[in-house]
């Protein structure tokens, strides 16, 4: 069978989960969503189809798995969201049209990626200017703390997850030319590994630029995404162990320095660390009774939604999520963004909804199809034919499982919750466009990757030598 | 650059282990701790948002009923007690803000639908809201507003120091619990205001929470005799031919004990004894019998155990001989004056209103004791009866032969004796025993009480009645009517 077929084979249990799920939501909340939204699982599984079709014209060789995976997850977000609120899972919809008119001018027009190499510098700095706009007066927004968003008249978007996608351009095209000088010309004093110093300049400021976001825009999340995503491909371009160490201790010993500093950090892990202690992070009486919690209750309600699950969840829409009658608050913002239980159930917490509602089973699912898109983008970067190809597909698959593990990982506490999506699950316009960004990036690499050998002229195939 | 590409790839797949591993700790190892967190409201919540089933009496009138409040499609409900306080005592109140008593209490597992896990899948399939069971009452509104009136209006003539009083109406071939009222009462829809809910808490507030027919234990004075006479009767050591002195005053216990009013008595046989209640007669019963012997029988009675009645174990108390520590004891106590329904510090003989209930109900039921119940059937939501009154022999306290001996003797009490001024409205015979303890002699405040049963010869009602305080009055005149008016009405409705 062939590589599309089996795309369009595996957009089958895509149809399938976005059917039921919508059909159980709506038999379970019919007294108050409309017959029509049931429509908008209609819509999406057009646009999975519309992408697929596009994929086959365009992107015959590429991965057959990447894309159903994605489209899995983005049912998942979008059952869910419908749970959570009809309007949600409409805007849901539409973005992932706009997100798919991305990927395909994405793919139009960027035709053969190797061309990004050579705007490396150029993307490196928008990617850092993306990054410090929400500092800017007039379009920055903070949101509990930190800086991760701007706002741009009629909506709103979050520059760090497009700069992530600039970052990784930047570190792949940098490293696939000097990981030779980098690997090979380093010395070795007194037992370390010490890398000529020129060549590190510009990996130095990759490092600056992280330690800026903590300090300016107070991100922990993204922090973390992006150094991780960083010392993954080093180490996957120097082979050093060294290097990963050596970076990890500079992020650790840099990240509890501002954290003393910037309160807003040392909060982040204080809630983290002390989750049901009395008034962890230490509010002054005047903070707790104009109701400040620090977001401690945020983590609290996170494991609470949790604790409902069990092995099987609640069923959909079976969980407790709207505050019912006088328990819910004076509302001026509409529901979930006022009187949901859980903070956030459709960005930040959405992991936790799918908990308490789909059980450890659910969770577990999810986490799955994440690490099985991981495994494909890997994957390709196994396959690939050259090294800024290798790196890039790795560092997009690095950064894109970092991802969900950053915002999985403070939703469960195993590190400190920070404010990033769950990609494609959560509700958002730059998560999913950045996201489809990626995927058309990956798609790309592994469409070449995968293109068999054009037929040898003469004698046996050339086969193409892979780059050590 | 493969290899480091497989390591990075497994080393993404640890990372994903270590939130799988977190996932299982919250959703499944730690739920149940997680679930009883202080700042977890996440169960309050819920509890709120299931309709909680309606409590009716036997003869369907709605003592509380649950309706939705506020939030549209995410309502919850409050309940509402349309009776208010007629009902206040037994069925107690369930808010959020006051928690739950009573009745709403004991029952709360049916009433919140916490139904068999299979039947609750069932349900989530069928996408059926969660909806708490219905129960009916064995209580009967005619017979409850019978027993809350006339006890008020005993009260209103008689008492002192406005006292409170209780009243319980048994069937005593069922156990069913057919009247129970504790005064004074309190509006159960009142409590949901906390500050309300502190002042009816509060000393002085005459503790109309307290249920007095299941939680007071008082001292039951003569009605006691009929414990006595049944342990005397039915361990063969006295017929109701018996002879003994009633003279008055008798060296009970090394103590001399006096007849009420210091009558004086000649030889006189049991029946006798108990239609005029002579004192010194019982006293020495009880001496002859032995501790042993009356603890026996107090134990078959239902003594020294709380009521076995479906209500919370903290609304019951035990009856039997008290010391001063406020212990039961079985041995060293006066057992000539708890014979008698007194006592002193080693030992003094309390009972609450609905065990004195039962002991009237055990001689209308030929011995045997009923196990009392508030449950006449719970349906779901769907009608279907799941649950349905079946009566059951709590214990065989005295032979039936015992027993139509006694009722022989009681019927004597109503027809000649002490409570000859009480009849009831049809003519019908029936059995009774009074009872005045005296709480300040030199005051001469007295607790009146009354326990009976009717028609004699084929009872279908017992009844007991007591008033905390009264002076110069005495069981037949002051809690006496209570119980015939109670029986007069159940009497009319029976036929």
């Amino acid at each position: 069978m062939s590589a599309r077929n089996r795309e369009l084979l595996a957009l089958i249990p895509v149809a399938l989960l976005v059917t039921a799920g919508f059909t159980a939501v709506f038999i379970v909340e019919s007294n108050q969503i409309g017959d029509i939204s049931l429509i908008y699982g209609g819509y999406f599984l057009a646009v999975c189809v519309g992408v697929h079709l596009f994929i086959r014209v365009r992107l015959p060789y590429a991965d057959p798995y990447l894309f159903p995976l994605c489209a899995l997850l983005a049912a998942v977000g979008l059952v869910m969201l419908f749970r959570i609120n009809d309007e949600l899972a409409l805007k849901q919809a539409s973005i992932f049209v706009a997100g798919a008119v991305l990927l395909a001018l994405t793919i139009l027009f960027v035709r053969d990626y190797h061309v990004l190499q050579r705007y490396r510098y150029l993307i490196a700095t928008a990617g850092i200017l993306l990054l410090l706009a929400p500092r800017l007066p007039g379009i920055g927004t903070q949101v509990n703390g930190a800086y991760l968003g701007i706002d741009l008249g009629p909506f709103s978007f979050q520059p760090a997850e497009i700069a992530k996608i600039c970052i990784v351009v930047f570190l792949a095209s940098y490293l696939a030319e000097k990981r030779e000088l980098l690997a090979v010309a380093a010395r070795r004093v007194a037992g370390l590994t010490i890398p000529p110093i020129k060549h590190f300049g510009p990996l130095l400021v990759v490092w600056g630029a992280t330690m800026i976001m903590l300090i300016y825009i107070r991100d922990l999340g993204s922090s973390l995404m992006f150094f991780g995503a960083f010392l993954a491909l080093l180490y996957v371009a120097t082979q050093r162990l060294s290097y990963v160490i050596a970076g990890l201790t500079l992020f650790l010993v840099g990240a509890t320095l501002i954290a003393s500093q910037i309160t807003h950090v040392q909060d982040r892990i204080d809630i983290w660390q002390h989750t049901f202690d009395k008034n962890p992070c230490h509010l002054s009486e005047q903070e707790l009774h104009a109701g400040d919690d620090c977001g401690v209750g945020q983590i609290q309600q996170s494991l609470f939604a949790q604790a409902d699950g069990g092995l099987f969840g609640k069923g959909l829409g079976e969980s407790l999520l709207r505050l019912p009658g006088p328990f819910a608050p004076d509302c001026h913002q509409p529901f979930p963004d006022c009187g949901s239980i859980l903070p956030a159930p459709h960005t930040d917490e959405i992991y936790a909804l799918i908990v308490a509602e789909l059980g450890l089973f659910g969770g577990v699912g999810v986490i799955v199809i994440y690490a099985l898109i991981a495994a494909r983008g890997f994957k390709t970067a196994v396959m690939a034919r050259d090294g800024f190809s290798k790196l890039l597909a790795a560092g997009l698959s690095a950064v894109f499982a970092l991802q969900a593990f950053v915002i999985i990982g403070g939703v469960v506490k195993v590190i400190p919750l920070t404010g990033v999506t769950l990609p494609f699950v959560s509700f958002g316009g730059s998560s999913v466009i950045a996201n489809m960004i990626l995927l058309a990036l990956l798609l790309m690499i592994s469409n070449d990757a995968r293109r068999p050998p054009p037929p040898a002229r003469e004698g046996g195939p050339v086969v193409e030598g892979l780059p050590a | 650059m493969n290899p480091p590409i497989t390591k990075l790839y497994a080393l993404i797949l640890v990372l994903f282990a270590a939130l799988v591993a977190f996932t299982s700790k919250w959703a499944v190892f730690d739920s149940t701790s997680l679930q009883d967190e202080n700042a977890n409201r996440r169960p309050l919540i819920e509890e709120q948002q299931v309709k909680r089933g309606f409590i009716r009496t036997a003869d369907g009138v709605t003592i509380a009923e649950s309706h939705p409040e506020g939030g549209g499609a995410h309502p919850v409900y409050v309940r509402d007690y349309p009776q208010g306080s007629r009902y206040g005592n037994p069925v107690g109140y369930s808010f959020v803000q006051a928690g739950q008593t009573g009745i709403e209490r004991s029952e709360n597992a049916a009433l919140a639908g916490e139904r068999n896990e299979f039947k609750s899948i069932l349900d989530e399939l069928r996408g059926v809201p969660q909806e708490g069971d219905n129960i009916t009452l064995t209580i009967d509104s005619r017979l409850q507003q019978v027993a809350s009136d006339s006890l008020q209006a005993s009260i209103d003539q008689f008492g002192i120091d406005s006292p409170g009083g209780a009243a319980v109406a048994l069937d005593p071939s069922t156990g069913a619990v057919k009247a129970m009222v504790s005064l004074p009462g309190y509006d159960p829809n009142s409590v949901k205001d906390t500050s309300v809910l502190q002042q009816l808490n509060s000393k002085g507030s005459g503790s109309p929470l307290f249920n007095r027919a299941t939680q007071s234990t008082y001292p039951p004075g003569s009605t006691m005799k009929v414990v006595t006479a049944a342990a005397a009767l039915d361990s063969g050591e006295f017929t109701p031919d018996t002879i003994l002195s009633g003279h008055s005053p008798q060296n009970i216990g090394g103590v001399p004990l006096f007849n009420a009013g210091g009558e004086e008595f000649g030889d006189i046989d049991m029946t006798t004894a108990l239609t005029h209640s002579v004192n010194t007669y019982f006293g020495q019963v009880g001496e002859q019998l032995g501790t042993d012997t009356m603890v026996e029988y107090m134990k078959r009675f239902g003594f020294y155990s709380d009521p076995e009645l479906d209500y919370p174990d903290g609304q019951m108390a035990p009856s039997g001989p008290y010391n001063s520590d406020g212990h039961l004891v079985t041995a060293d106590f006066d057992v000539g004056r708890v014979a008698i329904g007194q006592g002193g510090e080693e030992g003094q003989d309390l009972t609450t209103p609905l065990q004195m209930a039962e002991v009237a109900a055990i001689v209308a039921n030929g011995g045997e004791l009923m196990e009392p119940t508030f449950l006449q059937q719970v349906t779901d939501p769907d009608g279907r009866v799941t649950e349905k009154l079946s009566p059951h022999v709590q214990s065989t306290a005295i032979s039936p032969e015992t027993a139509s001996q006694l009722t022989e003797m009681m019927t004597n009490v109503t027809a000649e004796g002490t409570a000859a001024n009480l009849s009831l409205a049809s003519g019908t015979t029936f059995a009774g025993k009074t009872g005045t303890s005296e709480i300040d002699v030199d005051a001469g405040i007295n607790q009146p009480w009354f326990i009976g049963f009717a028609p004699a010869e084929d009872p279908q009602i017992a009844v007991a009645a007591t008033i905390e305080r009264c002076q110069g009055c005495f069981g037949a005149d002051a809690a006496g009517p209570v119980v015939t008016q109670v029986m007069d009405a159940a009497l009319a409705e029976g036929g």
